[in-house]
């Protein structure tokens, strides 16, 4: 094998030319030619009919949600939505494929001629750069099912003793997103790659079309990479690196494919046309199968399917349904909210923008769901390795706890036993408030008794106050505090101190 | 000679019942004992379904003692096409690859049949995959020819042909791609329907060339052929080419049969050379009967139908390419390991070289070859354009006349083994059938006489627009009460 080059000094002599698909699995209640369920994670063969087990004799019928959708996504990436348009079949065998022929599009996609812009946020966390991405087309097609090899030591077919074929996942709609050739700055190309799948992501999740899980497989990249000598305009051999599945491993596969590529470029030798495997390990390729574009799919129009033909008023309807491009999302919200750009990033790199957003609108302040959710929420999804969202604490609840400091019941100390509790699924904030005893006191008498005996117990900084150190009294408020574990209403022990020692 | 109650008309079965002077258990049965005495010769089922034929009978006639009101044809029986999905039945599609395999489900005209309570006594055979004109290339040797055993049924409905003119069954379902159902009827002496594409369901029939397919009704006389064809035609949500649009009024007009003032165009280029004497005459005489019985005759010129063959046999091998991928030996149907430790892609191609026969083979290679990356032009693509030119054929003669005929088939019967050799000149025998499918337009062979110089049956092809299937029944039934339509008296 050829020495990997290393990336920036790749970049001294080529200039990359990417090109990234990117299958999205929809979220239909069924399937795309029968009506199967969809649920992830079902038995094996539970999922499955006659359709789309390839029974002899069984036809398909158009998922008109899954049209709806293709359209609706083909109109976000800012496609042309065709007039009339076929599905084609797309012939190989391979086990896990029940007609031995893919239901999808061929010459005549649904969507075509659309691009997205996006911003590549600059490394030192400034204003970033934005990138138009062109989109080639999206098309409409069906998944395949899963081979799950047995025997082997890598869970790959060679070395296998036999496969196991599980078709839940066969005829599950799918959205196939090809870019035109992207060609930016070298060293941007690996960032790039991974904001376009990000944004596809978030696209995805705001069409509310998709689950857009990259570690489900509902979001899946694969990235075609091709090198040319600096200032050259011919083309490279390109591989195909497939199903990265991660945003960072979008990045690194770029990363590695122009080393490699550089490797086997300086040493005089041939790029071979293959398609690669990603290594979440050590961020490495291997080669898969070998392809070339004499690769004969014998396409044709699927006779059993009769042509798509959305009228433009559907169209119109649609794009009318479009929620706001996430971009100009994030920019209204930032300015509503009054975030710094870092905040911004911050909350989003988190995966916490809609949870922000969603307890601001349960009524709290900007910077008190920003100080939740990064703060002490952000840390226990680290500390686990829970996603955010995934941690067990609704928006509602975060915001219901900050209308509990608000109405001074708790303080901020006692809050983060409050979520302690919500988290350990004792209850609502309120039924842990009770649970816990965690309330603040108050009652003059309790905390009356309290500050007397911090007064007793501190006589010089009793004795500061009297003379006009006002600041001196935190550290009466902290004796209190400590008397009453914590549960004191601070502001009450504050007034109470300044009373009796003016 | 038979006398009993197989060689009745379905229609006046039905009255019978009605009448209260026999029962569905009755005449099911003596079609099964006529099964039981000639299928041996005819081999025309490939699986009898005794048990469920009786059940259905016995329910249908409880149903009727009852006094409930039933659909005009329950009770009487039917036989149905082997490449039919019968839930709980074998079905084959005439090829060792799915030997033994029982389908889960019912395609929607075996439904519809259910729902209509017809017993259904068994599936006929066919050519492999309903690909030939013979019914030799049945994987389970071929069905025979009623009145002559030695001859072929013709094909692919060849089964279904030759138990409704052996008097096995008063009705059958076949499927037509290319003339499968209309040749063998016509070959046998039996009224054969293919409908308008999209006007039956396939939704559960083993598709041959998916834009090509149409099931369609197989009977003694064309009344029969309606209320089959009413029966089973019909809007299906399963089947995405299936037509949202009501039934065309086809019993109606079998029983009207009037083609006073009616517009006949005789096509030019189906006649002549290259049609047997006997079958060109047989023709002539009925064309002067409809004439006589006031229909307007008129010649018309469909040019493109020359090329109708050559186009046939690269769209529908195309599609049988794709179509017959999933007989893959994963999930059903015939394994052949050929080592231990064979791959997926070993077991594969070991299973389809010994599942599938010559034909098919022939027919996935021609395919296969067709679709092929810088070929799809010259020979899909072109083809599709010639589907387009016959359908403008059609169209500009359904200006002129309201039907056109023309044989059904250039031949009588031929011996079996006379053309296994020769696939190009059996291939030709679907030159007057073909047009229609590749236009998605209806067509219905009608048996005429027998042909002077073969002393077999001889049929006659009407053909109409797409839709406008209830002209066929209109004419064929006026033509049928001119012609003496042949007597089978005693399979030979």
């Amino acid at each position: 094998m050829t020495a990997l080059v290393a990336f920036e000094d790749a970049l001294t002599r080529y200039d990359p030319v990417m090109g990234l698909e990117v299958h999205v699995e929809l979220n239909t209640a069924t399937k795309m030619f029968c009506s199967c369920a969809t649920t992830f994670g079902a038995e094996p063969n539970t999922q499955v009919c006659p359709v789309c087990l390839g029974l002899p004799g069984a036809l398909p019928v158009v998922n008109a949600k899954g049209v709806e959708s293709a359209i609706r996504i083909g109109l976000a990436l800012n496609c042309e939505i065709a007039e009339w348009c076929r599905f084609a079949r797309k012939n190989y065998f391979y086990p896990d494929m029940p007609k031995n022929f893919q239901t999808s599009q061929y010459d005549e996609p649904i969507a075509f001629d659309g691009y997205v812009d996006l911003t590549v946020p600059a490394e030192d966390g400034g204003e970033g750069e934005t990138y138009r991405i062109e989109i080639e087309r999206a098309h409409m097609e069906e998944d395949t099912g899963k081979s799950l090899h047995v025997g082997g030591a890598t869970g790959r077919i060679h070395g296998a003793s036999h496969s196991l074929l599980d078709y839940n996942r066969a005829g599950i709609p799918l959205i196939e997103i090809v870019t035109k050739t992207i060609e930016v700055p070298g060293e941007k190309a690996p960032a790039v790659a991974r904001a376009y799948v990000n944004y596809l992501r978030d696209l995805m999740v705001a069409l509310d079309v998709s689950d857009a899980r990259m570690d489900q497989g509902s979001l899946r990249a694969d990235v075609n990479l091709s090198l040319k000598p600096r200032g050259s305009d011919v083309l490279g051999t390109r591989s195909e690196t497939k199903n990265v599945n991660s945003f960072r491993s979008v990045e690194r596969a770029v990363r590695y494919e122009i080393g490699r590529h550089a490797g086997i470029l300086d040493a005089g030798e041939k790029v071979v046309q293959e398609t690669r495997h990603f290594h979440e390990a050590d961020g490495s390729t291997s080669a898969g199968r070998e392809k070339s574009d004499a690769e004969d799919y014998r396409y044709f129009p699927e006779p059993d399917l009769a042509p798509v033909a959305p009228s433009r008023e559907w169209v119109e309807e649609l794009r009318r349904t479009l929620p706001e491009p996430p971009a100009e999302r994030r920019k209204r919200l930032q300015a509503e909210w009054g975030f710094s750009d870092l905040d911004m990033r911050d909350t989003v790199g988190a995966g916490a923008l809609d949870l922000v957003a969603a307890t601001i609108a349960a009524g709290t302040t900007p910077a008190a769901a920003k100080k939740w959710w990064l703060g002490e929420l952000a840390r226990r999804s680290n500390e686990t390795g829970t996603e955010i969202a995934e941690l067990g604490i609704t928006p509602q609840q975060v915001a219901e706890i900050q209308g509990l400091i608000d109405a001074g019941r708790i303080n901020d100390k006692l809050a983060r036993s409050v979520f302690d509790g919500v988290l350990a699924g004792e209850g609502t904030p309120e039924e842990v408030v009770v649970s816990r005893g965690l309330e603040v006191v108050s009652d003059d008498g309790a905390l009356s008794e309290a500050v007397d005996q911090a007064i007793a117990d501190n006589p010089d900084v009793a004795d500061k106050i009297r003379g006009g150190k006002v600041q001196a009294a935190g550290a009466l408020i902290g004796a209190v505090m400590k008397q009453m574990r914590g549960q004191a209403d601070a502001a009450r022990v504050r007034e109470l101190i300044l009373e009796k020692l003016s | 000679m038979t006398t009993d109650v197989t060689t009745a008309s379905a229609a006046s079965i039905a009255e019978a019942f009605a009448d209260g002077d026999t029962t569905s258990v009755e005449v099911t049965q003596a079609h099964l004992e006529r099964i039981a005495s000639v299928d041996e010769r005819l081999n025309a089922f490939l699986h009898v379904d005794a048990e469920g034929a009786l059940a259905t009978a016995a329910e249908v006639d409880a149903r009727r003692a009852a006094g409930e009101e039933l659909p005009a044809l329950a009770g009487v029986p039917i036989a149905v096409k082997d490449l039919i999905n019968t839930a709980g039945q074998p079905t084959t599609a005439g090829s060792k690859m799915l030997e033994g395999w029982i389908p889960p489900y019912d395609a929607t005209v075996v439904t519809r049949l259910r729902a209509a309570g017809l017993p259904i006594l068994g599936k006929t055979n066919l050519d492999e995959f309903a690909m030939g004109s013979s019914n030799e290339h049945s994987a389970y040797g071929p069905a025979r020819n009623p009145w002559d055993t030695s001859r072929i049924p013709g094909g692919s409905s060849g089964g279904s042909a030759a138990a409704v003119a052996g008097y096995e069954a008063p009705l059958a379902l076949g499927t037509d791609t290319g003339g499968s159902i209309r040749q063998p009827g016509a070959m046998t002496g039996i009224v054969g329907v293919k409908p308008t594409y999209g006007g039956v369901s396939r939704y559960g029939v083993i598709a041959m060339a998916s834009s090509l397919d149409q099931v369609g009704p197989m009977a003694r006389t064309v009344l029969d052929a309606a209320l089959l064809h009413e029966i089973v035609a019909g809007h299906d949500p399963m089947d995405s080419t299936s037509i949202e649009r009501p039934v065309p009024p086809v019993v109606e007009a079998a029983r009207r049969g009037d083609v006073t003032g009616l517009r006949i165009g005789v096509v030019r280029e189906l006649g002549g050379e290259g049609f047997q004497p006997g079958v060109q005459s047989a023709f002539d005489r009925a064309v002067e009967q409809l004439a006589q019985s006031g229909a307007e005759i008129v010649e018309v010129g469909c040019p493109s139908f020359a090329h109708g063959i050559a186009a046939y046999y690269l769209v529908m091998p195309s599609e049988v390419s794709s179509n017959l991928a999933r007989f893959d030996a994963m999930r059903y149907g015939l394994r052949t390991v050929p080592h231990q430790g064979a791959s997926a892609e070993q077991v594969m191609a070991a299973s389809r070289d010994a599942g599938f026969g010559d034909e098919v083979k022939r027919r996935i290679i021609l395919g296969t070859y067709a679709l092929s990356s810088g070929y799809y032009d010259a020979y899909y693509g072109s083809a599709q354009k010639v589907r387009t030119l016959i359908a403008r054929d059609f169209e500009a003669a359904f200006e002129q006349v309201d039907v056109l005929v023309s044989p059904t088939a250039p031949t009588t019967a031929w011996k079996l083994g006379e053309k296994s050799d020769d696939p190009l000149s059996m291939y030709l025998e679907d030159i007057a059938t073909i047009p229609a499918n590749l236009a998605g337009v209806p067509g219905l062979s009608l048996p005429v006489g027998l042909a002077e110089d073969s002393g077999l049956p001889v049929g006659v092809q009407f053909l109409a627009p797409a839709m406008a299937d209830d002209r066929l029944y209109n004419a064929a039934a006026a033509l049928e009460r001119l012609v003496d339509t042949p007597k089978l008296e005693e399979v030979r």
